[in-house]
């Protein structure tokens, strides 16, 4: 056959491409179960490393069942949906939803104290940003966080990933008032600040340096999702 | 026929491997591939296993489209072989992910990038397309070393004196808050090159290898 004719290359393109489809659609098929068991074990591990738990990814599956003891998806109104599964659910689809959005919560204990890990999605300046809150058991009271991004700018917004930057809001806290309750009046959350936040202030921690929109993104995404949880903590 | 009595590794056969290593490197002689070598070469580990990933699709390409060069039609001989380039670059991502997730977070969107890498498809359309597989073998061995060796060349120095470290291990003592609880270099005073971590410094360094090579290598300096 004429290997310069249309047909020939025709036929050589469609057998080419048919035949490596099949090889990567097979692989992709093949290797998903593993790469889906990393993903689940990485989210396992940052919500774990915010209550203070570092452990490898292979360890994370038996220490998530032994300090995570409660996993609930809230409705808006603060109360329990029993019917849906809170680790399978994504923050970045419920949002799309408008009414029916469901928000998990993860209750963890820690050598007898009760910890409330509150999971998080935003916008930083080019893409997502996501990451997850620690309370103490006063629901007020930051104890650890962890950030993460999908395209921040290396250096600058993607800073939000370090230790020093996670590290600043331990401490800090949601209300204004400790006594005054889960309202949203009370409620200030933890502000990222442009400058450096004030030594000794309660709700505010260093912006980055470059980042600014990364870091308001931050501000932003803990104020908006936290003030969900308000109803819930109200309750409980 | 002639061929076929050829010697496995005749001097012309070794030639194809150890050309690439030195006289011939892709990075510091063709000056190919560079994107990746700036990107990824702040640590060891994540430079060694992009070389390995290199390697891997250099070697494979070259012997698949080695294998298939008289049945390929020239007029589509190039998307020919960047379907083969592609494919075989997410089979690579595919299973980093699966088995070496970390790694595979850090090179992010290089492995992807692999695909572009110059030398890969500048060896195919240069050697593949008109070599036998064996060779196409070589030669894909040899510059996927050659990339290799200078990645890790690179890399090693970056990791040293940007964060005193090699492979994550602290060779150079424990740097601490305070220098009194400072171990090795750190406690007499020493302090990390931080600029080695940015991209500026790994051009840098290939630029003094380029330099470092051609005083070496005489054949090397044009008239």
């Amino acid at each position: 056959m004429d290997k310069n004719s249309n047909a020939y290359t025709f036929i050589f393109a469609i057998i080419m491409v048919t035949l490596i489809a099949g090889i990567l659609a097979f692989t992709a098929e093949s290797l998903k179960p593993l790469q889906e068991k990393n993903v689940k074990a990485e989210k396992m591990q940052k919500i774990l490393s915010t209550i203070g738990v570092e452990v490898s990814r292979d360890e994370a599956d038996a220490s998530f069942n032994k300090y995570i003891k409660q996993q609930l998806a809230l409705k808006e109104d603060g109360t329990v949906d029993a019917a849906v599964d809170a680790f399978a659910l994504s923050l970045k689809k419920e949002l799309k939803k408008g009414d029916a959005q469901r928000f998990p919560l993860y209750i963890a204990e820690k050598e007898g104290k009760t910890f409330y890990v509150v999971p998080l999605y935003g916008a930083g300046l080019w893409d997502a940003i996501w990451g997850y809150v620690a309370l103490d058991g006063d629901k007020n009271t930051i104890i650890g966080a962890s950030f993460d991004h999908k395209g921040e700018t290396p250096g600058l917004g993607a800073e939000i990933t370090t230790d020093w930057f996670q590290a600043q809001f331990a401490g800090k806290s949601l209300l204004e008032d400790a006594n005054a309750g889960f309202v949203a009046d009370n409620f200030l959350s933890v502000k990222v600040i442009k400058g450096g936040a004030k030594t000794g202030d309660a709700h505010g921690v260093d912006a980055i340096s470059g980042g600014t929109i990364t870091s308001d993104g931050v501000s932003d995404m803990l104020k908006e999702r936290l003030a969900r949880y308000l109803p819930y903590f109200k309750n409980n | 026929m002639a061929e076929e009595k050829e010697a496995l590794f005749s001097k012309k056969n070794r030639a194809l491997l150890s050309d690439p290593l030195n006289d011939n490197n892709p990075i510091s002689v063709q000056v190919l591939g560079i994107c990746s070598a700036l990107a990824i070469t702040v640590q060891l580990k994540p430079a060694l296993v992009m070389s390995i990933a290199v390697l891997f699709v250099v070697i494979a390409s070259n012997v698949i489209v080695s294998l298939i060069r008289n049945l390929i039609p020239s007029r589509i001989r190039i998307i020919v072989q960047l379907l083969i380039v592609a494919s075989l670059v997410i089979l690579v991502d595919q299973v980093l992910k699966a088995y070496a997730y970390d790694v595979s977070k850090e090179l992010s969107v290089f492995v992807g990038l692999i695909i572009t890498n110059c030398i890969v498809m500048g060896r195919l359309e240069a050697f593949a397309l008109a070599n036998g597989p064996w060779k196409s073998f070589l030669d894909g061995v040899g510059n996927g070393a050659g990339y290799a060796l200078i990645l890790v060349l690179v890399a090693f120095f970056r990791e040293l004196l940007g964060s005193g470290k090699l492979f994550g291990f602290e060779v150079l003592g424990h740097k601490a808050k305070d220098i009194a609880d400072s171990t090795g270099l750190y406690a007499l005073g020493y302090e990390n090159n931080g600029f080695m971590l940015l991209s500026p410094m790994a051009l840098i360094v290939v630029g003094i290898i380029i330099w470092f090579q051609r005083s070496k290598n005489r054949k090397l300096i044009e008239d």
